[in-house]
């Protein structure tokens, strides 16, 4: 089988109300200009291209064409578009490549959430027959999640509270974040509640923002990046729309595509949980161990650009490898209320 | 340079959905404020019901009446209510087992504070004051206990529902790109600004911000003139909502003068049967008094009389 690899990473940085169109455009272009730098390559070697966007968060129909004039895409390219996070549309360019049908794929995501009301946009990616109509906000359903596990004693505020104040301090160095400092967990306590159980610092902030990773296949990727990223495990798998139905406080689709790509054994994870319990509770369903370093970045609590943060999370990590800090890195990415899609990209250096 | 332009939208759709065989039966038992749930293939009830069972993918066997009382799972507290909710007033979302399920539905409680609420509290269904068959037909749940013989509501045979229709509203604020809002200012002020791209210097307008072609961005602007060539065109004779001009009339592919790429526009001011393709025409502006950061300050082109263009002059814009 032929082997992939990441090899190049780039983002535009995290910010609460972008000047862009809600098209992407401005976002991309600086971000394909430097991705394509680093990795020395022309858009012309690029062989497929893929997007990850939605038009209810753009407010617009086919709101993705219009992010391909980004590409510069004359001569015609071989492109494709998910209604996802640009994780999905990663896993769609991998599956290019390893069927040979491109030897280098590009992936983005991107969105623009300040241009509606996030929280209600959100509820039009539930069951549209008895979920969607009731307007439940997305902030309010991982606040039942929160609680569920808080009142089964699998997380506590105070934990939560130190996600956060964990996940601040390391966006620090991250200077795309959108949210970072030095805060303690007794100040964030005090905070009142947005959507009890949760305050404001439990859930990631609403922003704008792109990202974008190349994959390449083989000697090519070893020519063009002197420690790739190879990939080793990348699966997706989903659990029940119905709320009501699954429990709340697992993520069994998390353990499975954990599982199923060999999530074991890694050295860092970056993991895409827009809301503090859900970092304890994925880290849980994944059986990370203590010593994993977590979201070196600061993860989705410190930037959580809609469509682009999931791809961010496996760009971030496999940045870990290319710069030599770790050798076998997991990227997670999540879709849907509640952690109901889960997607898990494992990636390795190689001597 | 210029803050970018920015305006309200708001997009509604009323979506009509079927409901399918276990739906249909649903939504038609809230009509007759009963709710139903369905029995899996190991024994539990599911409430709202599955349309397939999730061990089997069977369509259920029976759908069993539960509720309408219940129990909370789990809640969060709304402060501050959200278009569209069940309540305009403070609520809880909760997660709400039915009696007689071992799944939770969820909905709102209309509690009054966040202090009445808790896990394990007893809800029973407020029942619209119209029911038609819709998962709204439950208005929302509040604190207490069934009433003695609530368990069946009216159980006259009501017209099967089939299809729902939920009203989705949403608003935005759009933003217009940088170089369209240098165009549209350039309108305001009755001028044409396009942008080259200064690796293939194809000039386009209105400006897209980056080349579609070379992926990189268009800075250099250029002003351009009011007259162009008609590349290509139709004749509408079709009547549509919102038609602003009597048909028949001609919209068309106006290549500017200067410009690469044409843009579409009317042709007035001449019988539809006389446009052609390559005629010389120029715009015609509303009068300055009218002018906003609008594509409107233009209402049309009209024929100049000059000598039509050479095929070759435009093949290449078409």
């Amino acid at each position: 089988m032929t082997d992939v690899a990441v090899i190049g990473f780039a983002q535009s940085p995290c910010v609460r109300r972008s000047d862009s169109t809600t098209s992407g455009v401005e976002m991309l272009v600086p971000i394909f200009q430097h991705v394509l730098a680093s990795t020395g390559l022309a858009k012309e070697d690029i062989g497929f291209w893929c997007s990850g966007s939605s038009d209810y968060l753009a407010g617009r129909a086919f709101s993705f064409v219009q992010a391909v004039d980004a590409i510069g895409a004359f001569p015609p390219v071989m492109e494709s578009h998910v209604e996802m996070d640009g994780a999905w549309a990663l896993y769609e360019a991998w599956l290019k490549v390893l069927t040979g049908e491109a030897q280098i794929a590009l992936a983005y995501g991107f969105g623009k959430s300040s241009a509606g009301d996030l929280r209600r946009v959100l509820a039009l990616q539930l069951d549209p027959y008895l979920h969607a109509p009731l307007w439940p906000d997305s902030v309010s359903i991982a606040a039942l999640q929160a609680r569920l596990g808080i009142e089964a004693g699998i997380w506590s505020e105070k934990e939560m509270a130190e996600v956060a104040a964990r996940s601040r301090a390391a966006a620090l160095t991250n200077p795309q974040a959108q949210v970072s400092g030095a805060v303690t967990v007794a100040d964030l306590l005090t905070a009142p509640y947005v959507a009890e159980p949760l305050r404001a610092h439990d859930c990631a902030p609403v922003g704008d923002g792109a990202a974008v990773a190349i994959l390449a296949a083989g000697d090519l990727a070893r020519e063009l990046c002197p420690r790739p990223a190879w990939i080793t495990g990348f699966e997706h798998r989903i659990d029940s729309a119905s709320l009501g139905a699954r429990d709340l406080a697992t993520a069994p689709s998390a353990t499975a595509a954990g599982r199923a790509a060999g999530a074991a054994g890694v050295e860092v994870a970056e993991l895409h949980a827009p809301f503090t319990h859900q970092e304890i509770l994925l880290r849980d369903a994944l059986g990370l161990e203590e010593s994993v370093r977590l979201n070196p970045s600061g993860g989705a609590l410190c930037g959580n650009p809609m469509f682009a943060a999931g791809l961010a999370r496996i760009g971030m990590a496999a940045g870990e490898i290319i710069s030599g800090r770790a050798s076998r890195v997991l990227g997670h990415a999540t879709s849907g209320p509640a952690l109901q899609q889960n997607l898990i990209c494992v990636m390795e250096a190689r001597p | 340079m210029n803050q970018p332009l920015r305006a309200p939208l708001e997009i509604g759709f009323d979506y009509t959905r079927s409901l399918g065989p276990t739906l249909g039966q649903f939504m038609t038992a809230l009509a007759g404020r009963r709710v139903l749930g369905s029995r899996g293939a190991d024994g539990r009830v599911h409430a709202p019901p599955f349309e397939y069972d999730p061990l089997t993918s069977a369509p259920p066997a029976e759908l069993v009446q539960v509720g309408p009382a219940g129990t909370v799972t789990t809640w969060s507290w709304v402060a501050r209510p959200l278009a569209g909710q069940p309540l305009a007033h403070p609520f809880a979302w909760a997660l709400i087992r039915l009696d007689g399920a071992d799944t939770a539905m969820l909905h709102a409680v209309d509690a009054g504070s966040a202090a009445a609420m808790r896990t394990g509290m007893r809800v029973r269904v407020r029942w619209a004051e119209h029911t038609v068959g819709h998962i709204r037909d439950i208005a929302c749940f509040e604190p207490g206990d069934a009433p003695p013989g609530a368990a069946g509501g009216p159980t006259a045979a009501a017209e099967p529902v089939t299809m729902i229709t939920t009203p989705v509203r949403l608003a935005y604020e759009h933003t217009a790109s940088p170089a369209e809002t240098t165009y549209l200012h350039g309108l305001a002020n009755g001028r044409l600004l396009g942008q080259r791209c200064l690796v293939c210097r194809k000039v386009y307008l209105p400006p897209r911000g980056a080349c579609p072609t070379c992926g990189v961005p268009t800075t250099e602007e250029v002003a351009l003139p009011g007259t162009g060539i008609v590349t290509t065109f139709c004749v509408v004779n079709v009547p549509f909502t919102g038609q602003q001009v009597p048909t028949p009339y001609v919209a068309a592919a106006v290549l500017i003068d200067g410009a690469d790429i044409p843009f579409q526009h009317l042709i007035l001011g001449c019988e539809p049967g006389e446009v052609r393709m390559g005629m010389r025409v120029t715009a015609v502006w509303r009068p300055p008094e009218q002018w906003g950061t609008t594509s409107e300050n233009i209402s049309h082109f009209r024929p100049t009389g000059e000598p039509d263009a050479p095929y070759e002059r435009y093949a290449h814009h078409l």
